[in-house]
C-alpha cells in the first residue's frame, strides 16, 4: 500500500505538485502518466523520502514518511530517475554496499545478493564495474539495489527510459513478475507502456491529479474507440453517404494512408450499419475495421485541453 | 553505526578504485617534501625536530584537502545517487560522518606515510618525541576541520569546482585570521579585544600552539568544536535543500 496524502511541493514560486492524493493497493501497477515536468518525479522523491513535502505526506504500508522515515523505507524499493548508480565499483560491490546500508548481517547480504543477481540475470557481471555496462544491464542493476531487501512498495521512476525496444521489453517483463506480491508506482511518458504493464493509471499534469482510471477506462474516452475506419477510393461520396447518417458524429481522413474514419455517437454494431448503408449507396470499400481508444490521443486532450483538434 | 560504517566502507573503496587515492597521496607527500626542503631548509636550520615540516602543513592542506572534499557531495548532487543515497534506510547524519572519516582516514594515510621524515630526524639527532607526536596530531585534526569545512561547502552545490573554491575562501579566511599580517592591520584598527577574537578563531594560532610542543586541551576541543560545527552545517545544508 502506497498512499499519496494531500502531496504539496513548491519551488520558490512554483507549485510542481498541487494536493495529490492517491491510494496504490497490494497487487496493483499503478501508472504515473504525464508529460515533462508535470510533477511525477517531485511526487515519487517525496514518497520515498528524498524531497520533504511543502505540506502533506505519504504513507507506506502505514509508515508516515515524515514521521517514521526509516520505517517507510525499509518497506519501499526505490528507483530513481535515470537509475544513479556508483560507476566505479562493480555490480556485486554496489549491491554489498546497499545490503549493509540496510542493516543487513552477513549471511542475509550473501543470500540476498546472490538470489537478486540470479533473478536480474547479472550474474556475467557480478564482477564488472558498473560505469563499464550497458545502459540496459545498468538499469537491471538499479532494480536489483531496489528490490534486494523484499520490499512490499517499488517505486520505478521512468524505469525503461533511454532503452532500446528489446532492453525496453525486458525491463516490462521483470517489472510485472516483481508486481505480483507489490505495490508498484512506476512513472512514465511512454504510452505503451501503460497498457502493457499497468492496471490502474494516474494522468497528471501542471501538478494536478486529471485522472484516475484503468487503461481501458482511458481508452474509452479516445474519440476513436469503437471509431469504424474504411479504406475508400472516393472518399467524397463516402462521406456523402454516410453523412447525416443517425449517430454519426464526424469523419476524418488520414492525410497519409487516406484511410476514412467515422465517428459515432453510438458505439454498438455500427460497423455494420455503416457497411450496409454504403453497399446501398454502392460505394466501393475495403478493410472495414472497428478501430481501439488511443491513449496518445486521450492522453493529448487532457494534458492539452486547448490543442485537441489538431 | 552499521551505516555509517557502510558508507565509510563505500567511500573508502571509490577512493581506491578510481587513481583519486594514489593521486592525493603522492601528491601531498611530493610537494610537502618540496615545502620542508626548498622553503623550510630542513637541513640548513640544522635543528632536530620537524617545525620545517609542520610549517607548511596550512598552507597544503588549503590547496588540497578543498580538492579532496569538492567530491563529497557535489558528485553525489551531479550523479543522482545522493537521491538512492537518502532514501536508503540512513540518516544524513550518518551519511556526513561515513564520507567525513573515510576523506579523513585517506588524509590521515597520506600523513603517516611521512614517516620516513621522522626516522631521518631521529637517526640525525635526538628530537623530542612528543612534540613530534602532538604536531602529528594537531597537523591531522587541522586537517579534519578543513574537511568539515569541505564538506559543508560541497553539500551546497553540485558544481565541484564551485565547492573548491568556496571551501578554499573559508579554509583561508580562518587560516588568515591569525596571521602576523592581518593581525597587524587588526590591531592598527581596533582595540585589543577585537584583535584577540580574531587571533582566537584563527586556525593557524592554534595550530602553531600544538606544533610548539604546548599541548592546550584548548588547542585541540578548538579544532574538534569546529570541525563538529561544520559538520552539522553540513547536514542541514543537505536538509534544506531537501525542503527546497
Amino acid at each position: 500500500m502506497i498512499e499519496a496524502i494531500n502531496l504539496r511541493k513548491h519551488y520558490g514560486s512554483l507549485l510542481a505538485v498541487d494536493d495529490i492524493s492517491f491510494k496504490a493497493r497490494p497487487g496493483e501497477v499503478l501508472g504515473f502518466l504525464g508529460p515533462n515536468g508535470a510533477g511525477k518525479s517531485s511526487t515519487m522523491r517525496m514518497i520515498s523520502g528524498y524531497l520533504m513535502p511543502s505540506s502533506g505526506t505519504a504513507k507506506v504500508y502505514g509508515h508516515d514518511v515524515m514521521k517514521e522515515p526509516l520505517a517507510a523505507k525499509n518497506r519501499l524499493g526505490y528507483l530513481p530517475e535515470g537509475a544513479p548508480l556508483y560507476s566505479e565499483l562493480s555490480t556485486s560491490e554496489f549491491l554489498n554496499f546497499i545490503a549493509r546500508a540496510r542493516g543487513m548481517n552477513v549471511s542475509a547480504r550473501r543470500g540476498r545478493i546472490n538470489i537478486t543477481i540470479d533473478r536480474l540475470s547479472l550474474r556475467d557481471v557480478a564482477n564488472q564495474t558498473i560505469g563499464t555496462l550497458s545502459k540496459g544491464y545498468k538499469r537491471r542493476v538499479g532494480l536489483a539495489a531496489a528490490i534486494l531487501h523484499e520490499p512490499s512498495a517499488l517505486i520505478l521512476d521512468e524505469p525503461t527510459d533511454g532503452l532500446d525496444p528489446n532492453q525496453k521489453h525486458e525491463v516490462r517483463t521483470l517489472i510485472r513478475e516483481l508486481a505480483k506480491e507489490r505495490t508498484v508506482l512506476l512513472s512514465t511518458h511512454i504510452l505503451e507502456e501503460v497498457e502493457v504493464l499497468c492496471s490502474r493509471v494516474i494522468i497528471i499534469a501542471r501538478g494536478k491529479i486529471l485522472a484516475d482510471a484503468t487503461p481501458s477506462e482511458l481508452l474509452a474516452k479516445s474519440r476513436y474507440d469503437r471509431a469504424v475506419s474504411i479504406q475508400v477510393a472516393d472518399s467524397i461520396s463516402a462521406r456523402a453517404a454516410l453523412d447525416g447518417m443517425h449517430g454519426v458524429t464526424g469523419f476524418e481522413q488520414n492525410a497519409i494512408d487516406g484511410r476514412l474514419y467515422v465517428f459515432t455517437k453510438t458505439k454498438l454494431r455500427s460497423d455494420e450499419v455503416i457497411a450496409e448503408r454504403l453497399r446501398q449507396r454502392h460505394v466501393v470499400f475495403t478493410d472495414l475495421r472497428v478501430e481501439r481508444g488511443r491513449l496518445d490521443e486521450v492522453f493529448r486532450s487532457m494534458t492539452m485541453p486547448e490543442s485537441t483538434e489538431v | 553505526m552499521s551505516a555509517i560504517i557502510a558508507i565509510y566502507r563505500r567511500e573508502i573503496l571509490s577512493y581506491f578504485l578510481t587513481p583519486l587515492a594514489t593521486v592525493f597521496v603522492v601528491i601531498f607527500l611530493v610537494m610537502l617534501s618540496a615545502f620542508t626542503f626548498y622553503l623550510g631548509n630542513f637541513f640548513e636550520t640544522g635543528q632536530a625536530d620537524l617545525q620545517a615540516f609542520f610549517l607548511f602543513h596550512p598552507w597544503l592542506y588549503l590547496l588540497l584537502v578543498p580538492a579532496l572534499a569538492m567530491r563529497l557531495w557535489a558528485e553525489e548532487r551531479k550523479s543522482g545517487t545522493m537521491e538512492l543515497l537518502l532514501t536508503l534506510p540512513v540518516s544524513v547524519g550518518q551519511a556526513v560522518v561515513g564520507k567525513f572519516l573515510a576523506a579523513w582516514t585517506l588524509i590521515g594515510l597520506a600523513l603517516l606515510l611521512t614517516f620516513p621524515i621522522w626516522v631521518t630526524v631521529s637517526w640525525l639527532g635526538n628530537p623530542d618525541h612528543g612534540v613530534i607526536i602532538a604536531s602529528y596530531f594537531g597537523s591531522w585534526l587541522l586537517a579534519g576541520t578543513f574537511l568539515a569545512i569541505g564538506s559543508a561547502m560541497s553539500a551546497t552545490t553540485s558544481s565541484q569546482v564551485m565547492a573548491f573554491i568556496f571551501s578554499l575562501s573559508v579554509c583561508l579566511v580562518f587560516l588568515l585570521a591569525g596571521y602576523p599580517i592581518v593581525l597587524s592591520v587588526m590591531q592598527s584598527a581596533f582595540n585589543q579585544p577585537v584583535v584577540d577574537a580574531v587571533s582566537s578563531m584563527s586556525f593557524f594560532t592554534h595550530f602553531n600552539s600544538i606544533t610548539r610542543g604546548i599541548l592546550d586541551l584548548r588547542d585541540l576541543a578548538f579544532f574538534l568544536i569546529n570541525g563538529t560545527a561544520w559538520l552539522i552545517a553540513t547536514v542541514l545544508i543537505i536538509h534544506l535543500k531537501r525542503v527546497g
